[in-house]
């Protein structure tokens, strides 16, 4: 059972990364658009993220829920060494999550809806960067709970080179991911500026990406033997490299549908390369031990318990979900 | 202030924050899956109007409900690392199945909000109704875990190390059923009359008034039947404490003295160091026959605990108080209305002005209520097996994280509150069909 709860784990972060993050996107992209753009960009993110952003995010929580049941040693110990980045991120999500609903309900259009707007954008950005500095911590080997001092304990741990490129790169993504999604809502006369604002993303993850690669020599991180140290990692790259290769083809030929699974794919691809080498250690401390998610399980009737409620769980959510997603998933107005 | 203090009322104020968003999410889908239902039957659309006036406002709440919750289940770490290491393999049951009651929660509030004339009319309905109902299961969930603080169950402590870990049992502990049934009947209660308080106070300014009328007449039976319900399940709960946690019901109580045919006081001002209360009224006996149905009953007193182990007396004895007089105030007010209802009075204009007093009783018994149980649980945070104390978190530097949150948590509370001012602003343009300003809205 543990496996189950291992691999619930991994696929909620997964889909999080990619419906979160298409989610945060959505705010980076009207970010990035030109002023005269932002207004229509601002109707069609609404209408495609509307009904779904609020599922979205529970991915979120059905993870940290799986820590803090299953794995609660992993839980507490991010808690207390990157209780700062954690509390930045939660601002923005409240930040976010509020000016999103505020701007679509207010009953009254007025300037008040600029203010929303601005805290929308700039959060939607924010956030998944501390996400990424969050992510990164974990594997820094920079958490060292013997520390005495302040800064080692509690910045140290997070605030490196590394963590910032993958903080940054976890934002490029989430940029990239929105606009192919959306790329598929709109009509041909925006269609070509998203088209475009994608491709500058693709460069962005690209540049970030190859950052990420640097940082991780200077923060002395064994990125590259991770990453390509094993067949999965060097397949998943491998793919994830021609599958961006056809993406440019897909947008020449303004394939839609393939476009939003080749972004998906590929995103995939890149959490499982990051993830896989050091599975099953989540956390990696700076004396070389770690947490691993077999070692530091909670008990087995917990792990248990904890299963048969995913499962039954997924029962009811998945059917659904899919069905939210199939009925305002392709909105052309 | 010290960063445990600071801890605690961070905690404190995201909880105090985040229990009244929770409770409307948890009874404003029933109201308006009510009035989707008249809409529907009748098709009249004065209540589709209402239907669609309510769920926004639903909108905005659930959000701010669904953002504060998630920022909880990150501030347990946060600030409660030990407690949470050692807690959440034994009461993370509920917490995992209340993952998926609010997942569910989301998707079907997605469906309901942008369902309209999209969706098949009686499927459209049932998504709302989906929503109160994972709403209501979130709630006694989460509160199940709570209860859990008060009555730990499921585990074995052998030397220092928690066994014999059984999640289901500790789900089901002996408190939850109590502290579930008061917490979703107050979840009706202070709803309830927030409402219909707000739609009163607009039928006295003649805005709309057969529009407030329909929602008036929708929240005001539930507030009452609710605050009829509320001091049985209040007698349950009492009894509860009396058995479990006999520190509580003395703080509650400002009860110093062990002694039988012990007496039931109002008011007093109680003083932890003299241990006693000043100008209480008592009545005798009335306090055993509360806790233990028997007047001659010996109740517990302050004074047979070591200092350490006694909670803040004087806030649980204020809150608790201050819930009390509320609730029989509405309970009050429940059967003036019914009353007045059987008469074919209810619209009265005195009437209404007592409900638009009554608009916030709801969520400060509420709050009192939540005050009670977990001040009354102090200083554990796992009743009798582990400090509160003990659990904070090593990181120092907490007050700031305390003052930064106390910012959001304003500023959001005064941005939701200008938000809901606009929204029945604009009720006549944008909902009432009766109205001549009426347009129809555009999304």
């Amino acid at each position: 059972m543990i496996y189950v709860v291992i691999v619930y784990l991994w696929a909620s972060i997964c889909l999080y990364l990619l419906l979160g993050g298409a989610d945060f996107g959505a705010g980076i992209v009207e970010l990035a658009v030109p002023r005269r753009y932002k207004p229509r960009v601002r109707v069609i993110m609404a209408h495609a993220i509307g009904p779904i952003w609020e599922a979205n995010h529970m991915w979120l929580i059905i993870a940290i829920v799986i820590l803090f049941v299953g794995f609660p040693q992993v839980y507490t110990t991010m808690s207390i060494f990157v209780h700062i980045p954690l509390v930045a991120m939660l601002l923005g999500i409240i930040a976010r999550g509020t000016a999103f609903v505020f701007r679509n309900y207010d009953a009254v259009d007025d300037g008040w809806q600029r203010i929303y707007a601005r805290v929308f954008m700039w959060s939607s950005m924010v956030t998944p960067f501390f996400l990424g500095i969050i992510a990164a911590s974990t594997v820094s080997r920079t958490i060292n709970p013997q520390a005495g001092d302040f800064v080692t304990a509690y910045i140290g741990s997070w605030l490196t080179w590394f963590g910032i490129s993958i903080g940054l790169f976890t934002t490029a993504i989430c940029g990239y991911l929105a606009a192919t999604y959306a790329i598929g809502t709109v009509d041909a006369s925006l269609r070509q500026l998203l088209i475009r604002i994608a491709k500058r993303f693709i460069y962005l993850v690209v540049v970030s990406g190859a950052f990420v690669f640097v940082a991780a020599i200077y923060s002395d991180i064994p990125l590259f033997e991770w990453i390509f140290g094993g067949l999965i990692g060097q397949l998943a790259i491998a793919l994830a490299t021609v599958s961006l290769a056809i993406t440019f083809i897909a947008f020449r030929r303004k394939k839609v549908t393939a476009l939003r699974m080749l972004a998906g794919f590929q995103v995939v691809m890149i959490l499982l390369a990051a993830t896989y080498q050091h599975y099953p250690e989540l956390v990696l401390f700076s004396d070389g031990k770690g947490l691993s998610l077999l070692e530091h399980a909670g008990d087995v009737k917990t792990i248990n318990a904890l299963g048969w409620a995913l499962l039954s769980g997924s029962v009811f959510i998945l059917p659904f979900l899919f069905y939210l997603m199939r009925v305002f998933g392709n909105r052309q107005k | 202030m010290d960063d445990f203090i600071a801890a605690r009322s961070q905690m404190a104020m995201s909880l105090g924050f985040h229990i009244v968003f929770a409770c409307i999410g948890m009874v404003m889908p029933f109201f308006m899956a009510t009035a989707h239902f008249i809409y529907l039957r009748t098709g009249n659309l004065l209540y589709r109007g209402l239907t669609q006036a309510w769920s926004k406002g639903v909108a905005i709440l659930f959000a701010t409900g669904a953002v504060s919750g998630t920022m909880l289940s990150f501030e347990l770490g946060l600030l409660w690392p030990t407690f949470m290491e050692h807690a959440g393999p034994i009461f993370g049951m509920p917490f995992s199945l209340e993952g998926t009651a609010f997942f569910i929660e989301a998707i079907a509030l997605g469906f309901f909000l942008y369902g309209w004339d999209r969706l098949g009319r009686w499927f459209h309905w049932t998504t709302g109704l989906i929503v109160g109902i994972s709403g209501l299961a979130s709630g006694i969930l989460v509160v199940a875990a709570n209860a859990w603080m008060n009555s730990p169950s499921g585990f074995d402590i052998v030397d220092g190390h928690y066994t014999n870990i059984d999640p289901i049992k500790a789900m089901f502990n002996d408190a939850w059923l109590s502290q579930a049934l008061h917490m979703t009947l107050a979840a009706f209660v202070a709803t309830g009359f927030a409402v219909s308080g707000i739609h009163a106070w607009m039928i006295l300014k003649r805005k709309n008034v057969e529009f407030h009328t329909a929602a008036f007449r929708i929240s005001a039976l539930t507030a009452c039947l609710a605050a009829v319900l509320q001091p049985i399940s209040g007698d349950l709960s009492a009894k509860d404490v009396a058995e479990r946690q006999p520190a509580k019901l003395a703080a509650m109580e400002a009860h110093f003295e062990t002694q039988s045919h012990a007496p039931l006081l109002l008011g007093g001002v109680p003083d932890e160091d003299a241990e006693t209360v000043r100008y209480a009224i008592k009545l005798p006996g009335m306090l055993s026959f509360l806790a233990h149905g028997d007047i001659t009953a010996p109740v517990t007193g302050l004074k047979d605990l070591p200092r350490e182990d006694r909670p803040p007396v004087a806030i649980t004895h204020y809150a608790f108080q201050t819930m009390i007089v509320i609730g029989m105030l509405l309970v009050a007010l429940a059967l003036v209305y019914v009353t007045a209802l059987a008469k074919r009075r209810a619209h009265r204009n005195w009437l209404l002005r007592l409900f638009v007093v009554a608009t916030p009783l709801g969520y400060i018994a509420l709050e009192a209520g939540w005050v009670v149980t977990e001040v009354g649980r102090q200083p554990w945070i796992i009743h009798g097996v582990m400090r509160t104390a003990d659990a904070v978190t090593p990181m120092p530097g907490i007050v700031y994280s305390f003052y930064l949150f106390t910012a959001v948590f304003v500023s959001l509370s005064v941005t939701v509150a200008f938000l809901l001012y606009r929204q029945i602003k604009m009720v006549g343009k944008r909902y009432d069909v009766t109205d001549p300003d009426y347009q129809k809205d555009p999304i």
